[in-house]
């Protein structure tokens, strides 16, 4: 009888320790899943005649995600991010943001500069329901519920700049471009507006991206005397322009640029003595004066070494990490659907200034500034909208862009 | 009458751009009949030199600002000249030799090699990397108001002249150039008459390969420089050497200036990309009507 008791007691012990395993077991495994990261993308060209602009983004992405990491990560997860080289090549973007959601199922990719790669990759990221972060300005005229835009759109970066120029009397335009689809559509719009401000296009020119031979566009520039140019060309070959044109006897004082591809990481790639006082527009400067920025430009700084400067690419790509945090934790989950119906109003103070998103476009507010290359290679802001402009990427507030195509479930009604 | 005299400027430069790219090729692909798809890279190769000399020699001879001095870019020619006339050789003697006679072999390899040199400059650094230009070579000679001829484009069409000129020299006064031509018009007969046929051959590619290193150095003034830097004038280079007529070096010479001139104009009166277009069309008319090129090298067979 005692025996049985005691093996009876022994019986139970085994039971007990085993369910006492069986439970720590689980709550391990349940905290492992916890702390398991979340895998995001980082879609950028690292080589080739884009990379001049792109690194700097990844560079600021990979510092945002650094940020989160050390300050607890996201819900608590640490951010894994797993970089990619889109290499200037538009098939190659589309390739890779097809492996990073399949293959490397990540919650999120931040990436593309150029509107070619980013029309890549659009179908790839709608048909496997993946979420990008676009961080550049763009041509507009595109709304995907797949994509969030952290740049500015067209009436956010290229309206004010016509409109700006406009009221400083310059208004014989000649249209200078990379040849693909955002500085064609850019220049249709800007046409657009032009025609209907009492501004004249006296010239339109394209040269195929990576193209370094100018020497002809400059002699039509010469013979069609504009007012000032307006300049889309994107990569290298705003270098090979800026030195032909310098050497053709033009300057700011003679014949002044404005550019909405160059910020302050091309200045010091072309050379500030190529650029001198040039236009430039944009959302952001280095030298815009808040604490957030200086905050960021000096971590920048510490990171990547002292010769480095911030720019609007680089500071929407660091901003984007900061609002796709802020959507997720909104939402509680890194589901596309849950993130998406959590973006709308999230908002955030940015080294530009406070950022919105707008949730029926998904492109954020920003504030625009005009601004001037100087000598030490930074640009300063020389005009300012007063708050963040709401982004319109349809340009369906102005009258003039009524020929432009607009979405298909047709414009928003205006806000009483 | 400004706007005319700027353009035939800048056709004549635009030639001399493409001439310097297919003078290397002249000699391999016209006198040699070796396709070299690694022309492209010969031309990076030579890029990188400058960009090199600029990162570590122009501060050994004489601090911060001798970059902007440009004696480490007169210096670079002729190191780009030497460096990759020395990766030709090797690439002759390691490859090329064993392929003569087989075309498609020699395309495909070159064109790996091609593509290898290109990896190695990406590895190096995936960007472009730029190289500051000697300040004697900013600004240009004013003319008049409407007429500025820019110091790189003279600067460039006074290189091709004298690489002409050296290679006229080689070619038809030295005794190493008279055993070239021999060999390239006829091979056995040379070869019986005891000139060295192989090293004919390999010199002659050196030769062409270093041609395609100053055109490498050169073409920093105009724009970056990256892995790709090549890729964008192989096919203008070839285009210039098959209009002139395989085997014809004055040829080679009248293609890239005819194509440099009518391209401008043809760009002046529509965009930079149909006049491209146009120019190619043009070509491919031309070598309809004259198979063999502007001038043709007389052959008896």
């Amino acid at each position: 009888m005692k025996l049985s008791r005691v093996a009876i007691g022994k019986q139970f012990r085994i039971l007990f320790l085993t369910l006492f395993a069986l439970v720590i077991g689980g709550m391990t495994l349940v905290k492992a899943q916890e702390a398991e990261t979340i895998k995001v993308g980082i879609l950028h060209s690292l080589s080739g005649t884009m990379s001049i602009s792109e690194v700097t983004v990844v560079n600021s992405t990979l510092m945002a995600i650094e940020e989160i990491n050390a300050a607890g990560g996201v819900m608590g997860r640490m951010i894994e991010p797993i970089v990619e080289d889109g290499a200037s090549d538009w098939p190659t973007f589309a390739e890779k943001a097809q492996k990073l959601l399949l293959e490397d199922q990540v919650a999120v990719v931040f990436g593309c500069w150029t509107s070619a790669s980013r029309k890549a990759v659009k179908p790839v990221f709608e048909e496997n329901n993946g979420l990008l972060f676009y961080p550049v300005q763009y041509e507009g005229l595109e709304q995907s519920p797949n994509i969030f835009y952290t740049g500015a759109t067209t009436n956010q970066q290229i309206v004010p700049a016509v409109e700006y120029l406009l009221e400083e009397g310059l208004s014989k335009m000649f249209l200078l471009g990379s040849d693909y689809v955002f500085p064609r559509t850019s220049n249709t719009i800007i046409k657009a507006q032009l025609a209907a401000s009492g501004g004249e296009t006296v010239g339109e020119e394209y040269v195929p991206l990576g193209g370094t031979e100018f020497s002809t566009i400059i002699e039509k520039i010469r013979a069609a005397e504009p007012q000032v140019i307006f300049n889309t060309l994107n990569g290298d070959s705003n270098v090979a322009f800026f030195k032909q044109y310098k050497d053709a006897g033009f300057t700011a004082e003679t014949l002044p640029t404005m550019s909405v591809s160059i910020a302050e990481e091309e200045v010091k790639a072309i050379g500030v003595d190529f650029l001198l006082d040039h236009l430039v527009a944009w959302n952001y400067y280095q030298t815009v004066e808040s604490d957030v920025n200086t905050t960021f430009v000096e971590a920048f700084k510490a990171k990547y070494g002292e010769d480095s400067v911030t720019s609007d690419p680089m500071e929407a790509g660091y901003f984007g990490v900061y609002l796709w945090k802020a959507a997720v934790e909104a939402a509680g989950s890194t589901e596309v659907e849950a993130v998406r119906a959590a973006a709308g109003g999230i908002t955030f103070e940015a080294p530009e200034g406070t950022v919105t998103i707008d949730g029926d476009n998904q492109h954020t507010y920003k504030i625009v500034r005009i601004g001037q290359v100087r000598e030490d290679g930074l640009i300063d802001t020389i005009w300012s909208t007063e708050g963040p402009v709401k982004p319109d990427p349809y340009l369906c507030t102005y009258e003039w862009a009524a020929e432009l195509p607009k979405p298909e479930e047709g414009c928003p009604e205006p806000a009483a | 009458m400004e706007l005319i005299l700027s353009q035939i400027f800048n056709g004549v430069s635009l030639g001399s751009i493409l001439l310097l790219a297919a003078l290397g090729l002249a000699f391999s692909f016209g006198l040699m009949k070796v396709i070299n798809m690694a022309h492209g890279e010969f031309i990076m190769v030579g890029a990188y030199v400058t960009y090199f000399f600029q990162q570590f020699i122009a501060p050994a001879l004489g601090g911060e600002n001798a970059a902007k001095g440009g004696l480490f870019f007169i210096l670079s020619i002729p190191a780009a000249f030497i460096i990759t006339g020395a990766l030709g050789y090797l690439l002759e003697v390691l490859i090329i030799r064993r392929l003569y006679g087989r075309p498609l072999d020699t395309l495909l390899a070159t064109w790996g090699v091609g593509l290898m040199l290109q990896q190695l400059a990406r590895s190096y650094d995936s960007r472009n990397v730029p190289v500051t230009s000697p300040d004697w070579l900013n600004g240009g000679l004013m003319i008049s108001d409407a007429l500025s001829l820019p110091y790189k484009r003279i600067f460039i069409i006074a290189l091709v002249v004298f690489c002409i000129i050296g290679i006229y020299y080689y070619l038809y006064r030295s005794p190493q150039g008279r055993r070239t031509r021999a060999v390239m018009q006829n091979r056995e007969i040379a070869s019986v008459l005891g000139v060295a046929t192989r090293r004919v051959d390999v010199l002659t590619f050196a030769l062409g390969a270093g041609l395609a290193g100053v055109a490498g150095s050169a073409l920093t003034l105009l724009g970056q420089i990256g892995p790709q830097v090549g890729t964008g004038y192989i096919v203008d280079a070839f285009m210039v050497v098959v209009l002139g007529g395989v085997g014809s070096l004055p040829g080679t010479i009248i293609a890239a200036f005819t194509i440099g001139i009518f391209n401008t104009f043809l760009e002046m009166s529509t965009t930079a990309t149909l006049g491209k277009v146009l120019v190619f069309a043009l070509i491919i008319a031309f070598l309809q009507w004259r198979p063999n090129g502007l001038v043709a090298v007389r052959s008896r067979t």
